[in-house]
């Protein structure tokens, strides 16, 4: 039952399935209209990014995806959400609904399609790989960043847009996970860090905007204006 | 031979016994989440048997399909219960007269009777939720098939019984990410096509909101017992078809000896169970969403459907 050929399989296909559902978190942060579940979603996400190096960690033997996890786990799922919660007020997280640039079962079409030239954009390269996990990993970690930035374009309020930043650097993460699994830990650790800042750096100045203008709808600010 | 044929028969006694069981094990179940007694779990049994014994009323303006729709709406679900895997893991005797897409096709046409008749009295609110009811059905077509298109893909088949094979030999082809995304996504379908809270609330007498209910308001006596027992079937048909091919294929007989069939009938009865709490925690905890709102559901649910069939394509 236990025998090595068979654990890898099933590694392999919980690595996929982890890479499914991260492909779904995606989709999920276009089309949901709460702030605070898009945040939510973000937190799966990154989980979901921490559970595929640990399972590609397994399969390689290499400690040095354990770390990425644990790195990953320990800014994105906890201490990313943290700041933004801090920095930026209650009450935009307590809004419903978020406006929209389409409708949403319009932007799950287009995400949808965004997935497919995604899928179609990884195929040639992989046919240079000679690692069996990178064809999952790469066109969804490819599909990941092309759908966060699918979800700044879709999105009118700022904190959506910033975690349409941060969906885009969790997939280029996903697919980074699978292609350079050796990559120094100095590299992640700066990168964690980068995304921290960004975080703290987006959140102050959504804050900043909320008390000049009283709203966040930043898709709405068109001109600019002289005090 | 003689024994596959008694089985297949033997399956299509369960749907049509234990269906307004599950029926109202779940609307006590809903009510005990909401801290009421609730009736007993045998109360559409009375009903149904009720039903059977009043007058029927049929009004004078309407034509022969009014008639014949209750007939048509429960015999449709025994004819799926023919193909698909209730008790046996085998095939039984006419498990190759139709496919999934042939199961599908079945039971749309007694939802395409059942919408004919809602118009044909002329009452206001018949065609009102007729014409929802193809709304969502229309909306739930294109998920039903990409479900269905990636299911034959995965398992290279349509036949229900070589699919529920495929998920479980080796065991890890579960976690497969197709697997599991289809499982969310045919689940959702299974809310839009049977009505349930999401979508549309089964227990809401208010005319002007219902989709599903809305359909059945003229029918009495027998026409509505007919009614109320097939609707019943079609969702006992639908859990059976989700947990038997999709999630879980496991407690169902094996052998061709007669108690290991009858023993897998208490079996399926516990899944059920399981599943039926599920849709509890499912309808308890969400709102009923706005009628233009729906669109977004099953959109959601299209594309999950979808991200089953790019990760799919992945992996080949």
């Amino acid at each position: 039952m236990f025998d090595p050929a068979t654990i890898t399989t099933t590694l392999a296909k919980l690595n996929a399935l982890a890479g499914g559902l991260f492909l779904l978190t995606a989709f999920a942060l276009v089309a949901t209209r709460q702030v605070l579940a898009c945040l939510r979603i973000y937190i799966a996400q990154s989980v979901l990014l921490a559970l595929s190096a640990v399972f590609l960690g397994t399969l390689h033997g290499s400690v040095h995806l354990f770390f990425v996890a644990a790195i990953t786990l320990a800014s994105k799922s906890i201490l990313i959400p943290r700041t933004l919660r801090r920095t930026v007020g209650q009450d935009i997280y307590a809004r419903r609904e978020i406006s929209q640039i389409l409708n949403v079962p319009m932007s799950l079409l287009i995400a949808v399609a965004i997935a497919f030239v995604a899928y179609a954009v990884a195929t040639p390269l992989l046919t240079f790989s000679v690692d069996p996990y990178e064809s999952i990993n790469l066109p969804i970690g490819i599909a990941g960043l092309f759908l966060g930035a699918y979800t700044i374009c879709v999105r009118r309020e700022a904190i959506p847009q910033l975690i349409g930043i941060l969906a885009m650097e969790n997939g280029a993460f996903f697919a980074g996970v699978s292609i350079a699994p050796g990559l120094p830990l100095i590299a992640e650790l700066a990168a964690a860090f980068d995304v921290m800042i960004i975080a703290l750096v987006m959140g102050l100045l959504t804050r900043k905007i909320h008390e000049y203008m009283g709203t966040t709808t930043v898709g709405e600010m068109t001109s600019l204006r002289e005090e | 031979m003689i024994d596959k044929i008694v089985f297949n028969v033997i399956q299509v006694m369960v749907v049509m016994a234990f269906a307004p069981l599950v029926k109202g094990t779940l609307a006590r179940l809903k009510e005990n989440v909401q801290s009421k007694r609730g009736p007993s779990i045998f109360q559409p049994y009375r009903d149904i048997w009720k039903l059977f014994h009043k007058d029927e009323v049929v009004s004078g303006e309407s034509s022969w399909i009014f008639r014949f729709t209750p007939y048509i709406v429960f015999v449709t679900p025994i004819f799926v219960a023919l193909l698909i895997p209730v008790l046996t893991g085998y095939p039984l005797f006419f498990a190759f007269m139709g496919d999934m897409l042939g199961g599908g096709f079945i039971l749309a046409l007694g939802g395409f009777f059942a919408t004919l008749a809602a118009i044909d009295t002329g009452n206001p609110y018949g065609p009102m939720g007729a014409s929802r009811t193809r709304m969502v059905g229309f909306l739930a077509e294109p998920v039903f098939m990409i479900v269905f298109f990636t299911v034959s893909f995965v398992a290279g088949s349509t036949i229900p019984y070589i699919v529920h094979k495929y998920w479980v030999t080796p065991l890890a082809n579960f976690f497969e990410p197709s697997h599991v995304l289809l499982m969310l996504s045919f689940l959702m379908l299974i809310i839009a096509e049977t009505g349930r809270i999401p979508v549309d609330n089964p227990s809401g007498h208010f005319e002007l909101a219902m989709i599903d209910e809305s359909k059945g308001l003229e029918y009495s006596g027998r026409g509505a017992a007919l009614m109320k027992w097939g609707g019943s079937m079609k969702f006992f048909i639908l859990c059976c078809i989700f947990l038997n091919v999709l999630v879980a294929p496991w407690g169902l007989a094996q052998t061709e000896h007669l108690w290991d069939v009858l023993l897998s009938i208490p079996l399926i009865l516990v899944k059920i169970f399981l599943f039926l709490l599920v849709m509890v925690v499912i309808e308890s905890s969400l709102a009923k969403l706005r009628l233009f709102r729906i669109t977004e559901f099953l959109g959601a649910a299209f594309a999950t459907a979808v991200a089953a069939m790019i990760t799919k394509l992945l992996l080949m």
